[in-house]
């Protein structure tokens, strides 16, 4: 899910079963091509920004290893699809749908993400 | 190929015009198959009676191919079987061990046990201290002897064979006083001697009676070529000459040869490398046929006159001919063990073609020494002469003669009784067919009979990429290597296409990538995808683009863009383990640590709550750190004067080391001072692969230093580098790079060696697997000789290692940017990770992992 700028909102279906937005950090708290690891009501939640400014929000935890890290992952591209590999065994997730390009049965859940006056906003249910 | 022992008049007068493969792959199959069969029925107790080469390579194929006997093997040397072929790098720093063969599992091996006598009506074998071994089945492999010629004094003081190993520690003892020696006999194993009385600093002169040196395997006019070169390098070449007398001094001592002609050599050394003669006295005191002239009578199954004794090796007679060389016998051996197990398989006449390169000058022949007609090609100025001997119609090649360079060995030598790919003078100024078809059963390795159909099914079926995937299924070029180039051309030529594409994102090789970057002096990874590339990159090729970025310009791995690139290691500078938190690992140079950092260790471990393990490379490893204790672990251990260390990522991990002479009663160099000045040299270096090395102060190699990317291990005169050693998946023990170093010398010779690597090796190759690929003499020609002219440049780009090296994780605490990234949450920096938790186990602590629950979609 991604969001260019302020004005831009997630998408409906998304924002309907979120609890609202959390303000989690400052947009230049990211560095591009990274990402970062956010607490939410308990939940781990990586944020990364993308080359152009995008912005994508996984749950951290990294079901190939059981360890929360794959906000720690090595952001790229595959095709055209935005990702992030598992710095544990290097499996790729697309940052678009959670979904592992590797082993397409397996999906991360996704989270709605935006910035809000410089501030990156995340919504989880 | 290359000689086992020298070869005299008795061995190998065949005709060479004859091109032979003996055991076709058809053969070998129905060989196997019918091994199969029997193998499980033999349970029988076989002897092998000698302990060299071929016996070796006779009792591995048996074992490999399950022979489910007895195998007991005889050997009269007190020392196990050795690599022959590689005796002279024993004086050149290799050690016994260096050239010794593994006894296979289950094989009874009696050393020092010269056999005396068969009974064959029993089936029983006597030794000389009188145990006496039954058998079903018995090899005689009894290999050769050297022939001395029995001219006056040969006995003297300071006369010597060149055969063993303890021959050579005798001419090595005897170097130490003397400062000239001479070698009786111009052949290729008295070249050999020659080089190694050279390099052991003597004066050093060769006597051949022929006409010009080398007369097996080069004509007249090769043979005044090779002199040239040999001349060159200050020897004295005696030829068309005899030996009179050796002359001693008064205390008995040689002190020079006297010539037919009266002129003497001044020379305290002889050896005598004039041929070899079977070792055949044991078949002829038990009544087996031997011939006229020495060896044993063998058949095409290698079968003496007793169907329950075969022979193999330099000491068999086959068609009324002796072999020395290695290929040969160790087909011998091979087409031995294939009867005993009940196969088919049948010894022919061999190939003699030989290439080698002896005092830095190429020598190769192949095929027939004479022709219809002959082409030649002569350059006076670099010393080069090849001829082509080829048929009246000048279309079929029947052989050839190189010396000064041997291209036309590699490219010509398959199409031996063929027709020529091109008119023979265009094939020499060329250097070869501009597009070879080599017939399929072309033999491509003549050491293990490996023809160009094998090599090509092989790299088809297995889908083979490279030189050293080659060697592991084939065994192609594993023995004296000189068929590389050829496997090289295969694999280019072979249509698989190797794509040599990093990633979806380039479609470069690494080193092409490296030479880009250089080149077009590229300094970020968003230029170079842009410019050579495409998308933005992935975990293969940023961690590959971040590590050439800082092997050539250096810098902080998280400077600016370049933080994006790195593996989460090298990103938060510690190494992750499976429950997500990371483990620190202090460098400790060379394994040397005073007690009160030791304490610092210790108590930085108990206040952190860390799970502490002595690593294999003389460290201690603190497990169990979440990333924002990171700071606080290394600030406390920068207080105490330390650096942490890389345990993880593309870059040198450590420099083990033995204690040294030091302390050590048995060491001979500061094997410690050493390790520590190479891992402060090195540290930090961003290379293809981990780069692990160790220095040993001396030969007994206590800091297993054959096992690294490189390795040195201490001699009396400086240090011997050993490179391309691995453990692991592949183990591979280091081959022996330069000798006798003096620790300048060393030093640069690892600056570029280890720089060449990081230009030219793919990612995630280690030296090992590179140095096969590259070939272990063009890797010594690029480094030792400069033969690219890029020495200079490899130096230059080491210096600015050096210069710019600093401590990455000092940068890391001296840097608020840097320093706010190690918290686990950005929205909550002083909440640990829930998800971390840990159990006690022997009083330290261990992770709770979680569970693994996929979520399916």
């Amino acid at each position: 899910m991604t969001v260019l700028s302020e004005d831009l909102h997630g998408d409906l279906r998304e924002s309907s079963r979120s609890t609202g937005w959390t303000p989690v950090c400052a947009y230049t708290d990211l560095m591009p091509e990274r990402g970062a690891c956010v607490l939410v009501g308990g939940r781990q939640i990586a944020v990364f920004r993308t080359f152009d400014g995008s912005l994508y929000a996984l749950g951290n935890y990294d079901p190939f290893s059981g360890a929360y890290v794959l906000s720690r992952g090595i952001v790229g591209t595959r095709g055209e699809e935005p990702t992030v590999s598992s710095p544990m065994h290097k499996q790729v997730f697309s940052l678009l749908t959670g979904v592992c390009l590797d082993d397409a049965e397996v999906v991360v859940p996704t989270y709605p993400v935006r910035v809000a006056g410089g501030t990156v906003e995340v919504s989880a249910p | 190929m290359t000689e086992l022992s020298g070869t005299d008049e008795t061995s190998a007068t065949m005709d060479r015009g004859e091109e032979s493969a003996s055991m076709t792959p058809e053969r070998r199959a129905d060989a196997v198959s019918g091994a199969n069969e029997e193998a499980s029925a033999t349970g029988a107790r076989l002897v092998v009676v000698g302990h060299g080469p071929t016996a070796y390579r006779l009792i591995e194929t048996l074992v490999d191919r399950g022979f489910d006997g007895a195998i007991t093997v005889l050997g009269e040397e007190p020392r196990a079987a050795y690599d022959r072929v590689a005796l002279t790098s024993y004086l050149a720093g290799k050690s016994a061990e260096d050239l010794t063969y593994p006894v296979p599992d289950g094989v009874t091996l009696r050393l020092g046990a010269r056999v005396t006598g068969i009974d064959r009506e029993g089936k029983v074998v006597t030794t000389a201290d009188g145990h006496a071994e039954p058998y079903d089945i018995l090899v005689l492999a009894t290999g050769s002897s050297p022939f001395v010629p029995p001219v006056p004094g040969k006995d003297l003081q300071g006369c010597f064979v060149y055969r063993t190993l303890d021959d050579l520690d005798a001419i090595r003892d005897a170097s130490r006083g003397a400062t000239a020696g001479v070698v009786i006999g111009g052949g290729l194993l008295g070249l050999e001697a020659a080089d190694a009385l050279r390099g052991l600093g003597l004066s050093t002169h060769v006597v051949e009676m022929g006409g010009w040196l080398m007369p097996r395997q080069v004509d007249e006019g090769g043979g005044s070529v090779l002199r040239g070169h040999i001349e060159a390098l200050g020897l004295g070449v005696h030829t068309g000459a005899g030996v009179k007398e050796i002359v001693a001094g008064p205390e008995g001592r040689v002190t020079g040869l006297v010539k037919p002609d009266g002129e003497t050599i001044e020379a305290q050394v002889v050896v005598f490398s004039a041929g070899v003669r079977p070792r055949d006295e044991l078949a002829r005191s038990s009544g087996l046929a031997v011939g006229e002239r020495g060896g044993i009578v063998v058949d095409d199954g290698m079968r003496t006159s007793d169907p329950a004794i075969y022979a193999v090796g330099e000491c068999a007679l086959h068609d009324g001919v002796v072999y020395g060389l290695v290929g040969p016998c160790f087909t011998m051996a091979e087409v031995a063990a294939d009867r005993i197990l009940g196969g088919e398989g049948a010894f022919a006449r061999a190939d003699l073609s030989t290439k080698l390169k002896l005092l830095g000058v190429e020598v190769a022949q192949f095929g027939a020494m004479d022709g219809a007609l002959d082409v030649t090609f002569m350059d006076p100025v670099t010393g080069v002469y090849q001829k082509l001997f080829v048929s009246d119609d000048a279309r079929t090649l029947l052989g050839g003669i190189c010396v000064g360079d041997a291209t036309p060995y590699n490219t010509l030598k398959p199409f031996v009784g063929r027709e020529l790919p091109g008119s023979p003078s265009e094939l020499l100024f060329t250097g070869g067919p501009a597009n070879m078809d080599l017939p399929d059963d072309a033999q491509v390795c003549s050491c293990n009979n490996v023809t160009h159909g094998q090599v090509c099914s092989a790299i088809a079926e297995k889908g083979l990429t490279d030189v050293a995937g080659i060697k592991e299924c084939t065994r192609a070029g594993t023995t004296c290597g000189s068929c590389i180039p050829m496997l090289k051309q295969i694999l280019v030529k072979s249509g698989v296409e190797v794509s040599k594409a990093l990633c979806e994102h380039f479609t470069y090789s690494r080193a092409e990538l490296f030479d880009i970057v250089r080149v077009r002096g590229i300094t970020t990874f968003s230029q170079l995808i842009a410019e050579h590339g495409s998308g933005r990159g992935c975990d293969v090729c940023k961690p590959t683009v971040a590590s050439i970025l800082a092997s050539l310009h250096g810098g902080h791995i998280l400077d600016g863009e370049q933080a994006a690139l790195q593996d989460t290691n090298d990103h938060f500078l510690a190494n992750i383990q499976r429950n997500g938190t990371y483990s620190v690992v202090p460098r400790i140079p060379g394994g040397e640590i005073t007690p009160d950092k030791l304490i610092v260790i210790g108590e930085v471990a108990r206040d952190f709550g860390l799970y502490t393990k002595i690593t294999g490379g003389q460290r201690i490893d603190l497990f169990g750190a979440r990333v924002e204790q990171l700071p606080l672990i290394w600030k406390r251990l920068v207080d105490a004067g330390f650096e942490s260390g890389h345990a993880y990522g593309k870059a040198l991990r450590t420099v083990k080391s033995c204690v040294g002479s030091t302390w050590c009663r048995y060491g001979v160099q500061d094997s410690v001072g050493l390790a520590i000045a190479l891992e402060l040299r090195y540290r930090g270096l961003r290379s293809p692969h981990k780069l692990k090395s160790a220095v040993s102060g001396c030969a007994r190699e206590c800091a297993e230093a054959r096992g690294k990317d490189f390795g040195i291990i201490a001699t009396e005169q400086g240090w011997n580098l050993y490179v391309g050693g691995n453990g692991g998946f592949t183990p591979r023990h280091a081959d022996l790079f330069a000798s006798d170093l003096s620790t300048d010398e060393l030093i640069r010779v690892i600056d570029r060696f280890l720089m060449f690597y990081i230009r030219t090796a793919d990612r995630l190759q280690r030296t090992s697997v590179w140095l096969e690929n590259q070939g272990l003499d063009y890797v010594k020609e690029v480094v030792l000789e400069d033969s690219l002219g890029i020495c200079a440049e490899l130096d230059a780009q080491m210096e600015r290692h050096v210069a710019g090296y600093a401590d990455e994780w000092r940068a890391v605490l001296e840097d608020q940017d840097r320093l706010r990234r190690f918290v686990s949450f950005v929205n909550a920096p002083g909440t640990p990770d829930p998800s971390i938790a840990f159990v006690p186990e022997r009083d330290q602590v261990k992770p709770v992992l979680i569970p693994l629950e996929p979520v399916r979609s």
